[in-house]
């Protein structure tokens, strides 16, 4: 009987260091959590911010950091420490929007906050994942944890039925997933990232095995950053479920989503990106033409915003059809400034709701602007750095993803793109038409004058405006980030940078 | 496009397979109705009250912790199968592992799924 040989398994705690700290949390505020009544739960999100904080010190000290851990499980680099940053201000921003949302809607506070980080440490496993198996956990972990979120508010009907179809529909993806996976493992004999790439530089094109199971990963992946056609879920998931949890969804896992799918498909199967290219063209002029059409004819804005982030997954998969190392850090920089906006438009909405009234209306919002200017200049911010109006983030996000794909020849893609921008300016200029040029009784609730709500509404706002207007260092960071952890492997791309 | 022929022949024999077992089973099998017959249980006594009673929900939180064990068992045999080789270093895995769940135990305990009143 020979010894375990622990040296093979090359246990480095260093990189996995902001994971652990999340993971324990969760459970330390679930037992810190037990003996808290539930309105007067604000310490535990406190304690939970702290937490996150802690690991978000801990993954700033990662940067730079190269290479592999546990034998090819972990992928320690830059690419990984970005999306882990970003997902835990993402998270941060959600608590901010949860101390005052959780008592006034009389939730449970303890299983929220653990709950919202074993989803956040999911997304960080997807995003830091080095085979197959490891991301494969990571998107259950954040999957199942956000389920459970999205049915939260226990008595409302709506939330039941978010809970359901997101569960159900979402445990059908996953099978895709991992069918895909296990038809990926059959036909390179590995599931670890780095030797499947070195499999596919042998003659693969064409063969059976492997397309299938891209092909399913594809749909299980489609899913969870709700790409068209396999969007069915969203708008119910994101209208029924508590708004900081449909906050969190929109962008926490769209992060962890997208940060599994490229590091998968844009660079581990950019050898067969021939087979697959063109069907993320297909799915990414759906993606962003159904989402952005659909949007028109909403009338509740936590639809509208759903259908709204499902065009803006269009857009990044516009980035990803695009391929090479500048695309790569366009989608990065998008996503960065995608999570302040995207974050910020719902904090917004949480601040006009009130238990117990349909509030989510888009009529709800006329007149907000006379009776509260700076909430409204706030949502107004937001709303046009989605449409992508400069300076804010969410043009120069788009700017870069577009030059890129244009840079790659997609120039079709690109046409489809910025008409479907165009079309977008429609719907989210008509919620500032409500809320600026309509008369109308606009009410904000008692959570709009909460400090922790309008600290979330600041941060996101001056997050929006800083990396649109001074984009320098996060698109050099973003472009470094990618670059530093895949740029060996991709082919060279003109720059996107000005 | 030879390589997908397989496919397509396990396909066809799967569902030429089932045509033919409900067909033979259309033909041959014996069909005599009776009251007795159409019980949901043949056997055994006959069935009494409404299928929609309602049962307390302690049944499901003893449920949902039975799982937590049972699937600790599953996840534990391999390390014990192979304990001696993996040593201090799978001592340890198992350790943690057991902590993560203990933690759901305590809390579930410290929120009275335990009690049965």
């Amino acid at each position: 009987m020979t010894a375990f040989n622990l040296a093979a398994i090359d246990i480095a705690w260093l990189p996995i260091c902001p994971l652990i700290i999340v993971g324990v949390s969760a459970m330390a505020v679930l037992l810190a959590g037990v003996r808290v009544r539930d309105d007067e739960s604000q310490g535990l999100g406190v304690l939970t911010l702290a937490l996150i904080a802690l690991a978000f010190v801990f993954a700033l000290g990662l940067l730079g950091q190269s290479g592999i851990a546990f034998a090819g499980a972990i992928a320690a680099d830059n690419f990984a420490v970005f999306f882990e940053l970003v997902i835990l201000i993402s998270a941060a921003l959600v608590v901010l929007m949860s101390i005052d949302y959780l008592p006034a809607f009389g939730l449970s506070a303890a299983e929220y906050y653990a709950l919202l980080l074993f989803s956040t440490f999911g997304m960080m496993l997807m995003a830091t994942g080095g085979d197959l198996i490891v991301i494969f956990i990571g998107f259950e972990v954040m999957s199942i944890s956000v389920y459970v979120l999205a049915g939260f508010l226990r008595r409302s009907l709506k939330s039941n039925e978010a809970a359901l179809k997101y569960f159900v529909m979402g445990a059908f993806s996953t099978a895709f997933l991992l069918y895909g996976i296990a038809l990926v493992y059959g036909a390179t004999g590995t599931i670890k990232l780095g030797p499947i790439r070195a499999a596919l530089s042998n003659p693969m094109a064409g063969n059976p095995l492997l397309l299938s199971g891209i092909g399913l990963m594809l749909v299980g992946f489609g899913f969870k950053v709700a790409a068209v056609p396999f969007h069915m879920w969203t708008p119910d998931a994101y209208e029924g479920a508590p708004t900081p949890v449909t906050a969190f969804m929109a962008v926490g896992v769209k992060l962890g989503a997208f940060a599994g799918f490229i590091r998968i498909f844009m660079v581990h199967l950019g050898p067969v990106s021939p087979d697959w290219s063109i069907v993320l063209w297909v799915i990414a002029a759906f993606t962003m033409t159904v989402g952005n059409l659909v949007a028109l004819v909403q009338v509740n804005i936590k639809r509208m915003l759903a259908y709204s982030a499902i065009a803006h997954a269009g857009y990044i998969l516009v980035g990803m059809t695009a391929a090479g190392s500048q695309a790569g850090g366009a989608i990065l920089y998008y996503l960065l400034g995608y999570a302040f906006t995207n974050l910020g438009a719902f904090a917004a909405v949480i601040a006009l709701e009130r238990r117990g009234v349909e509030s989510d209306l888009i009529t709800n919002y006329r007149g907000l602007a006379v009776r509260h200017p700076g909430l409204a200049a706030a949502m107004a911010l937001f709303l046009l750095s989605l449409t992508g109006v400069p300076p804010l983030a969410g043009f120069l996000g788009k700017f870069y993803i577009f030059s890129a794909a244009l840079n790659a020849g997609l120039v079709w893609l690109v046409v489809i793109a910025v008409i479907n921008s165009v079309i977008s300016a429609y719907y989210y200029i008509a919620v500032i038409v409500a809320m600026y040029m309509r008369e109308g009784e606009a009410v904000v609730g008692a959570l709009g004058r909460r400090p922790a709500v309008i600290t979330a509404l600041a941060v996101a706002a001056i997050g929006t405006v800083l990396i649109g207007i001074y984009p320098e260092p996060y698109i050099t960071g973003a472009l470094h980030a990618f670059n530093s952890a895949f740029g060996a492997a991709l082919p060279r791309t003109a720059s996107i940078l000005p | 496009m030879l390589t997908w022929v397989p496919i397509g022949v396990t396909i066809g024999f799967a569902a030429l397979v089932v045509a033919i077992m409900v067909t033979i089973n259309r033909l041959v099998a014996p069909r005599h109705r009776s009251p007795v017959k159409d019980l949901p249980f043949e056997c055994g006594n006959p069935p009494s009250g409404s299928a929609w009673g309602r049962f307390s929900v302690h049944f499901y939180l003893v449920a949902i912790l039975f799982l937590v064990f049972d699937v600790e068992v599953i996840l534990l045999i391999p390390w014990a199968a192979e304990i001696r080789r993996l040593a201090g270093f799978g001592l340890g895995e198992a350790l943690i592992f057991i902590a993560v769940l203990v933690v759901g135990l305590v809390y579930a305990w410290q929120r009275g799924a335990l009690d049965w009143d």
